[in-house]
This record gives structure tokens, C-alpha cells and sequence, in this order.
């Protein structure tokens, strides 16, 4: 079955089964492999992406029923050396550490953000509540989720104010950069 | 997974007669139930009926000032609609205690009525199970049943609806819209779903090929005072131990009428309406909530490992009513 779709802003065509899980046609037909599989019956929220705009289980929808409709991955958030606010605050304050259930808390917080720019801990851990992780005991990963929320609301300031657009988000990206190279 | 056809139905009428021709023709709608049974082989469909292009999409008020609600809304949509979360926050709330965000986007109206159990023997194809396998045994009623049903229970099978939605649908006498071999027809909730019996391989009344196209409601008479309760191992994310949807309408200090639904109890959303008559015209008590919950579970049975669910239950239904009738919800 043919089935076009937007994935992270790009128009894409596949001809796959109708039933063929979204998560593969992501990982093995697109090659973006950012997305991450984890229990593969949507307990884990691995395979969280965006679908047209709202939090899904990958592994559990059929990319039949994708057509027409727009996809964001993990890979639609930053790449490497543009990272978003919301990237570099997991790296900043140790909300990855096995990275395995990154992706999809990435993609679960974006979403979180996207409507409400100030969550408080309840709403972080309510919207991060389809998404297991192993290794970092969720504390900071709440930690993160909370700066990028301060970075994100000081980022909307700046472009209030035309004079600072350039050099604040500039200098950030900078320090950043260093840190992701060490 | 076994061989399948697909096909996308476009019209109600079209998925229904391709429903019909072949005897292990299913529907797909979010796909979160289907799409992980025919993956552990549970479910074994030869064809495959998408039904997400079908027009079952609208909230819509209806002439007695209740609500239609389209088979294809999904279980977010429900949930946040600004007419459910004003006249009847018992479902928002149902709704929003059960799955996860990931999985509320995508679980249909339709498809949360018609998931199957939780049971882990029914999940397992190297074991036997009625519901599964007819005739096969129910390893559940002498192994692993702590979430298992304390209600209406049968010797071949013990166990539970999963869903929180419908706890809420059964305290507020929703109708279900299906079409079928003949025709339309409504379905009052009550009637949906089924006791095991001994014919545990049939989770509700429908026929093959019937499609759910609606959920009606009531108009809402229960938003002042309403609870959606649930009891699970973990605060979020996790199946109900058991829940409690309770509905109360209130005369001056008097209850003029009040609804009890348990979730995770049975094999259907559980209402006794001796019980629940009980309450009819008294004033709001303690003693009057106790005397209730002694009566819905006067019939319980405990298993080996699920007998807590019977004191949990009734503690669970005196709390839910309280919070109902004082109109406030703890969290
Ligand atoms: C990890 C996990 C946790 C969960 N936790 C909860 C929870 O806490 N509480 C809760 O209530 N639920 C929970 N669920 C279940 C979830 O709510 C259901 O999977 C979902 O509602 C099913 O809807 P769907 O549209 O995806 O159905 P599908 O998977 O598409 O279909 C399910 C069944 O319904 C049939 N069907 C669907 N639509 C129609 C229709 N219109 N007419 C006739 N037949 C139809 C299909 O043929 C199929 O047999 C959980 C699920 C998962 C995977
Ligand atoms: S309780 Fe029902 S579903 Fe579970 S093993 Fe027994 S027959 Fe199967
Ligand atoms: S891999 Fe999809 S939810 Fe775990
Ligand atoms: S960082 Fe390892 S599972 Fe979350």
C-alpha cells in the first residue's frame, strides 16, 4: 500500500503493508533510528512521536493509518550542534543516562511544553506518565524538563525584543556546542 | 501474526456487508488492543476491516439535550471536549485515569468498549484458556489471580473488563448505536457486555459484523456531584484493582438518586440497582454508603490472591460516594 506522509516537516512516500508498525517504517524503511523501541506493546513509550501534533505509541499504530498525516521524531526536535533548549537541558542537568527511553520523553515534554509553557511537577510527571525509564529515577528528568521550561520562557522573551535574538540564542548554542564535544 | 487481507471502508454500510462475508473479519479502529493480540496471536482475524475513514467523528448535543458521541472520537478528544468536561466530568475523569497520553490519542470510543482482558493466561498462547480457547480450561482460578473478578464470575472464567471508560458509561446509562445485519439499533450499556458464563469466548451481546457507531448520553444530571475512583498499584498508568464511579443526585440534604459502578470487579462494569435503591431518599451518611457497599458486594467471591479486593471494594465505594456527595474529588 503506497502511504505519504510528512515526517518532520518533509514530504515522504513508502509503499509498505498497511499494518506494518509506524515505529519500523521510521527505524527501517526512513532510516531515522532516533526513535527507540523498548517493550513493543506501549507500555514503555520508547516509540513516542508526535502525530499530527499529539503524543503516540509508535510501536502500537499502523502506518496505514499515517496517510496523510505528519509525523515528528526525535530527530525533528534539534540535531547535533543545534540542539534544542529541551536537548540541551537533558544534557545539562543528567536527564539521559542509558538514553534508551530519551527520545520519547523528549518528544512527550516537547509536547508538554507546546501547550503549557510553565508546568509544575504534577503536570510534568502526568505527561511523562506513559514513559518508563531504568536509569535516572525520573528526578532529573523532571529537572530537566523544568529548565528547559525557564529556558524556553526566556527564549520567547528574547524574541520579544529584536536587539537580543541574535546574540542570546547565539551564545547559548556556543557553550553548548562545547559541551557536546568534549 | 497469521495472514490477513486489508481493506479501508468508507461508508458505515460498506464495512458492515464486508464485515459479514467472512467469518474472521475484523474492524480496526486506534489499533492499540488489536494491533498487540494479533501480534502474541490472541487474535487470528483473516481480514481486516480499517474503519478510521468512516464519518463517526462528532461530539454532538442531541434533541433531549444529551450527547452523541461518534464511535471513531478517541478516548483524548472525549476527555478534553469542553461539553463532557462541563455535564459529565465522571467520564473525563474515568477517561483520564486510564492508559496513558501516548495511548488515549490514538484508543477509539468504539475500541475501548470492545478491548479485551487483561487476564495473562488469555494474553498467553502456551496456555490454556476458555475465553481464548473454548474448552481449553481456566488456569487463572486456582494460579495467578490477584486481578482477577470477585463478581459474577463463572467456573470457566474469572476474568475482568479492563476499561475505566465504561465504568463511567454504565453509572450514566450511555446507549450504544450499532449497525448491523439488521439494521440499527440501541443497545442500553447494561446490555453490552456480558457475564462469562459458559461461553466466556463472548465479551458482549453483539453479533459478527455489528459495528459500534455511537455512544449516546444522557443529559447530565450527575456534574455537581460525581467521583471516578480507582485503585491500582502505581498512582498512574496501571489497570484498576478496582474503581468506583459514583453518581449521586441530591434534594436539599437528601440523595434523590444515586449511581454505584465498579470497575475491576467483573467480567462487565458491575451496577446492582437493589443496591443503589438504597440510597434513595436517605440522607448522605456514612452508615447509608456502608449499608450500600455491604450490598454490592453481598454476592463476592475471592480467589486466592485477589480476597483483598472484597474490603478494598467497599471501603473504595464509601470513600466514592462521599467525595460524590460532598463535590469534591481527591485526586
Ligand atoms: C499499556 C496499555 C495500558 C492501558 N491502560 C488502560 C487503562 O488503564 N484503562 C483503560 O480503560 N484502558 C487501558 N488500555 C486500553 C486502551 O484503552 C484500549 O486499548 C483502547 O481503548 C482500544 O481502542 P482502539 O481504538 O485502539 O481499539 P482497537 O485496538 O482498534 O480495537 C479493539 C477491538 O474493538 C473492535 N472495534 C473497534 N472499534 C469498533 C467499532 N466501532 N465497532 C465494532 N468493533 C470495534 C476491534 O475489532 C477490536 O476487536 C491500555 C492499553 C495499553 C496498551
Ligand atoms: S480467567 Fe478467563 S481469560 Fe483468564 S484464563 Fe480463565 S478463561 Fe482465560
Ligand atoms: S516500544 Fe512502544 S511503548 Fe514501548
Ligand atoms: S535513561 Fe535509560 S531508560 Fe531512561
Amino acid at each position: 500500500m503506497k502511504i505519504s506522509f510528512k515526517v518532520n516537516g518533509a514530504a515522504r512516500e513508502l509503499d509498505a503493508p498497511p499494518l506494518q508498525r509506524l515505529l519500523d517504517a521510521l527505524r527501517l524503511v526512513l532510516g531515522l533510528t532516533g526513535t527507540k523501541e523498548g517493550c513493543a506493546e506501549g507500555e514503555c513509550g520508547a516509540c513516542t512521536v508526535l502525530l499530527d501534533g499529539e503524543p503516540v505509541n509508535a510501536c502500537l499504530v499502523p502506518v496505514g493509518q499515517c496517510q496523510g498525516r505528519e509525523i515528528t521524531t526525535v530527530e525533528g526536535l534539534g540535531a547535533a550542534g543545534h540542539l534544542s533548549p529541551l536537548q540541551r537541558c537533558f544534557i545539562d542537568h543528567g536527564g539521559a543516562q542509558c538514553g534508551i527511553c530519551t527520545p520519547g520523553v523528549l518528544i512527550s515534554a516537547e509536547h508538554l511544553l507546546r501547550r503549557n509553557p510553565d508546568p509544575d511537577d504534577d503536570a510534568i510527571r502526568e505527561a511523562l506518565a506513559g514513559n518508563l525509564c531504568r536509569c535516572t529515577g525520573y528526578q532529573r528528568i523532571i529537572e530537566s524538563v523544568r529548565a528547559a521550561a525557564v529556558l524556553r520562557r526566556a527564549d520567547a522573551r528574547d524574541v520579544g525584543d529584536p536587539r537580543d535574538v541574535g546574540d542570546a540564542r547565539g551564545a547559548r548554542d556556543v557553550s553548548h556546542d562545547r559541551q557536546e564535544a568534549p | 501474526m497469521n495472514r490477513f487481507t486489508y481493506a479501508r471502508a468508507e461508508q458505515v454500510g460498506d464495512a458492515v456487508s464486508a464485515a459479514m462475508q467472512r467469518r474472521a473479519a475484523t474492524f480496526i479502529a486506534g489499533g492499540t488492543n488489536l494491533v498487540d493480540l494479533m501480534k502474541e496471536n490472541v487474535a487470528r482475524p483473516d481480514h481486516l476491516i480499517d474503519i478510521n475513514r468512516l464519518p463517526l467523528q462528532q461530539v454532538e448535543e442531541t434533541e433531549d439535550g444529551g450527547l452523541r458521541v461518534g464511535a471513531l472520537v478517541t478516548n483524548a478528544d472525549l476527555a478534553y471536549h469542553p461539553l463532557v468536561e462541563a455535564r459529565y466530568p465522571l467520564l473525563s475523569r474515568a477517561i483520564l485515569s486510564g492508559a496513558s497520553a501516548q495511548l488515549r490519542n490514538m484508543a477509539t470510543t468504539g475500541g475501548n468498549l470492545l478491548q479485551r482482558t487483561r487476564c495473562f493466561y488469555f494474553y498467553d498462547t502456551a496456555t490454556p484458556c476458555n475465553k481464548r480457547e473454548p474448552g481449553s480450561g481456566c488456569p487463572a482460578i486456582t494460579g495467578q489471580n490477584r486481578n482477577h473478578a470477585i463478581l459474577g464470575a463463572s467456573e470457566h472464567c474469572i476474568a475482568t473488563h479492563p476499561s475505566d471508560m465504561c465504568v463511567a458509561l454504565a453509572a450514566l446509562e450511555a446507549v450504544v448505536r450499532v449497525t448491523g445485519k439488521g439494521g440499527e439499533r440501541r443497545v442500553p450499556f447494561a446490555e453490552l457486555h456480558r457475564l462469562p458464563g459458559d461461553m466466556p469466548e463472548r465479551d458482549t451481546t453483539l453479533e459478527p459484523g455489528d459495528l459500534i457507531t455511537a455512544v449516546e448520553l444522557p443529559p447530565g444530571r450527575f456534574a455537581e456531584h460525581c467521583t471516578y475512583l480507582k485503585v491500582r498499584d502505581r498512582a498512574s498508568y496501571a489497570f484498576a484493582l478496582v474503581s468506583v464511579a459514583a453518581a449521586v443526585e441530591l434534594a436539599g440534604g437528601t440523595i434523590k438518586e444515586a449511581r454505584v459502578a465498579l470497575g475491576g470487579v467483573a467480567h462487565k462494569p458491575w451496577r446492582d440497582r437493589t443496591a443503589e435503591a438504597l440510597l434513595r431518599g436517605k440522607a448522605a451518611s456514612t452508615e447509608a454508603f456502608q449499608e450500600v457497599a455491604e450490598a454490592l458486594l453481598q454476592d463476592a467471591q475471592g480467589y486466592r490472591h485477589n480476597g483483598f479486593k472484597m474490603a478494598l471494594a467497599k471501603r473504595a465505594i464509601v470513600r466514592a460516594l462521599g467525595e460524590a456527595v460532598s463535590g469534591r474529588q481527591a485526586s
